[in-house]
């Protein structure tokens, strides 16, 4: 039986990011290598799956989503922060190529967050698809009930090294005379 | 290629699946001794340092402005970094030498001077070392408190058992941000039925976790952070002004805090610079020194897996640790996330604080199952307490903690449980049920407790927030519903903010409120027979294991 073959991710750069005027929408703010220098997260999940999965729970609740890359920041809670400046609703989701990520909301401080992933080896399609469901209802003004904590103490041993190596080449990525977020066509084919 | 059996069964041994790393200098990868390290040096010029480390001022970063103006002994400066660094080595590790003489010299040492001193002793030295140089005299603990559920009545039990069995700090954190006022109140109430006087802090964003701290949901605060380059600090929106500024800010409420550093953080953040995890940490520590906090968390902390994989990384992160205390600071000496699968590694790592002992041996030793250490878990949990306390009598180390029986645990478990039921009903949050204080009080983790409306938690926080509750309400919520003993005990602890004693290095209280610190508690180890020794009472404590057999009952 011949497998389904994965679709292709494929992100063309347009204009600086624009706040949003509708408040219909979520913005996934995502760090600078994804879906180009790095394809997959740190347990060799697509980011195709990924990003997929995050637009498609948007979806599923009847909101819109953006995605705009981040060049001047690489940091999870600084670009989720970003990019909720830049939702009409306020509410956002951050991502790093690694996988690691968050759910945003435009008042709270950068490091605060309405919900983290901080375990990307324990990130998975579906879990994916429920944070862009719950961010989407956040979106909403609704207040659903968090996605459920998972927690691996044996994730660092195993991923720690590996995710510095990542990081750094994230962070080589991060362009300052860009230095701002840019929004992005995404298209899977 | 035919195997061998013998490598085949070491392939499944549990060591096998850890993280280990070739060195790579370039983005530092490498725990010492990186060929981008600068050289020690220093130059003064009318009372300004203008040279540190192989750079002229005019090229300093901001870490290198902050340090060379507030962090050096600047007037023996010269003198101290002229002197040879292996015999400066032997002075620090000479039972001879005090500590008060030592700290005349370090505290005149620029960063890379004291990494070159410190490289040249060995692990057994760099112990020897510790055993003087620790700011307090008695060693001490402290645990993490968490669950995968943000559940604040297993916090309450929990807490209250890790404050028998000696804890003398408990730290929580969340698995959802906004639970935290819940998490630091079950903490709080908790703490204080299981002894008066146990300090706690909840680790979350820096506004947050300040507010909770100026309520008085919190007594003291760690997990304020440093870090070794200009790029990893500024990458958090910080500089080491604003992290001063912070660190005054819970001052000004009277209120216990320490940095948190730990190697390895720059390179995992992406910015190392090509330099040494020690080396840049011993940054870290020189910007604490220079905003005037008392004291730090290091030792790897949550970078271990990276500081561990690499050579000489275990020996590195005890180095970072002597370091603090060659600087006057209190240490809280990691041991607090795990890095490895193997126990071996595990408890070896643990044995270079637990050894010579520190101001907190483990900065979060998990009283609760791994499963539910919302830190992603610490080296050792509630299922070795018994290994633990063994070590302690097999050794005669003083390790901070000491055994209890299981009628104690139930018991105070038990009373936890319903003081927080109490406060929650006293102050109209969402019911605690009866079934929820049996199962916590027989609990072993978070899988054996009814769920919470988690929806109506959350809400039930922002008002409490919002309505502007603080930890006086508490105590009245405690007097009123019949807890009078917990309530005299956080009323106690929130007049410390007013006393000031526990802003001392390394400050502690026992159960009486007698604040103990560097100030009264000075190490004074000169050897055999000097410093630390456990008292006979404290020996009974840790001989007296639930395992061991009276010899008179065998067999009769």
């Amino acid at each position: 039986m011949e497998k389904t073959k994965e679709k292709k991710l494929i992100l063309t750069e347009l204009d600086a990011a624009e706040v949003g005027s509708s408040s219909d929408e979520v913005v996934i703010g995502i760090a600078p290598a994804f879906g180009e220098k790095l394809t997959k997260t740190i347990v060799d999940l697509d980011h195709v799956v990924v990003l997929r999965e995050l637009m498609a729970g948007i979806e599923e609740e009847g909101l819109k989503s953006r995605v705009v890359k981040m060049y001047q920041t690489a940091d999870v809670g600084f670009i989720g922060h970003a990019a909720a400046q830049l939702s009409g609703s306020g509410i956002s989701i951050g991502l790093q190529s690694k996988g690691t990520a968050l759910i945003h909301q435009k008042d709270l401080a950068p490091l605060e967050n309405l919900e983290l992933f901080p375990q990307a080896p324990l990130l998975d399609g579906e879990t994916y698809r429920l944070i862009g469901k719950n961010a989407a209802r956040y979106a909403k003004g609704e207040t659903p009930t968090p996605v459920p904590t998972r927690n691996d103490q044996m994730a660092r041993p195993k991923f720690q090294a590996k995710a510095a190596v990542m990081h750094i080449k994230e962070v080589k990525e991060l362009d300052p005379e860009i230095g701002t977020g840019v929004e992005l066509k995404v298209e899977f084919k | 290629m035919k195997r061998s059996k013998r490598f085949e069964k070491l392939d499944q041994r549990d060591v096998s699946k850890d993280g280990l790393i070739n060195e790579w200098s370039e983005v530092g990868l490498i725990a010492m001794n990186s060929p981008q390290d600068p050289e020690p040096s220093v130059r003064v010029e009318n009372g300004e340092v203008v040279e540190l480390d192989g750079k002229q001022k005019k090229d300093f970063d901001m870490l290198d402005s902050f340090i060379s103006k507030h962090a050096l002994n600047i007037e023996k400066a010269e003198e101290v970094m002229a002197m040879d660094s292996v015999e400066l080595a032997k002075k620090i590790v000479d039972i001879n030498i005090s500590r008060e003489e030592i700290l005349e010299l370090s505290l005149a040492m620029t960063p890379a001077k004291i990494v070159e001193v410190v490289s040249n002793m060995n692990v057994v030295e760099m112990m020897m070392a510790v055993q003087k140089m620790r700011a307090r005299k008695t060693p001490s603990n402290q645990c993490h408190i968490t669950n995968l559920q943000d559940n604040p009545v297993l916090i309450a039990a929990d807490a209250a058992e890790a404050a028998i069995r000696g804890f003398d700090e408990q730290e929580t954190t969340v698995g959802v941000g906004r639970y935290a006022p819940f998490n630091a109140l079950g903490l709080l109430v908790g703490s204080q039925v299981g002894r008066g006087g146990v300090i706690t802090q909840c680790a979350v964003e820096e506004a947050v976790e300040l507010e909770l701290g100026m309520r008085g949901l919190t007594s003291y605060a760690e997990t304020v952070s440093v870090y070794g380059t200009e790029d990893v600090f500024t990458d958090g929106d910080d500089t080491p002004w604003s992290k001063a500024f912070l660190a005054s800010a819970y001052a000004s409420r009277g209120l216990k805090m320490r940095f948190t550093s730990g190697s390895g953080s720059e390179v995992q953040m992406g910015f190392a610079e090509g330099k040494s995890m020690l080396y840049l940490e011993t940054r870290c520590l020189y910007i604490t020194r220079g905003a005037g906090v008392q004291g730090i968390q290091n030792g790897a902390v949550s970078c271990i897996g990276v500081a561990s994989s690499v050579p000489s990384g275990v020996r590195s992160v005890l180095g970072e640790n002597l370091i603090a205390m060659l600087l006057d600071l209190e240490c809280a000496s990691g041991n607090d996330q795990t890095f490895t699968h193997s126990r071996t590694r595990r408890t070896a790592r643990m044995l270079m604080q637990f050894l010579p002992g520190t101001d907190f041996i483990f900065s979060g030793y998990s009283g609760v199952p791994n499963y539910d250490n919302m830190f992603a878990g610490s080296t050792h949990d509630v299922d070795d307490y018994d290994d633990y306390n063994i070590l302690q009598r097999d050794l005669k180390v003083d390790g901070g903690l000491k055994p209890i029986k299981e009628e104690e645990a139930i018991k105070i478990r038990n009373r936890a449980a319903k003081a927080i039921q109490a406060v929650f009903a006293e102050l109209d949050l969402p019911e605690i049920t009866d079934k929820e204080v049996e199962a916590a009080t027989y609990a072993h983790g978070s899988k054996d407790i009814p769920k919470r409306d988690v929806a109506q938690d959350l809400k039930a926080v922002e008002e409490m927030m919002n309505q502007g509750v603080t930890g006086l309400e508490i105590v009245k919520a405690l007097a009123n519903q019949g807890f009078s003993d917990t309530a005299e005990n956080l009323l106690n602890l929130l007049k410390q903010r007013v006393c000031g004693d526990y802003l001392h290095t390394s400050a502690i209280f026992d159960e009486d409120f007698n604040c103990f610190s560097a100030v009264n508690d000075e190490n004074d180890y000169a050897g055999p027979g000097t410093g630390y020794r456990i008292s006979d009472q404290r020996w009974e404590e840790i001989k007296n294991v639930r395992l061991a057999k009276d010899p008179e009952n065998i067999g009769e």
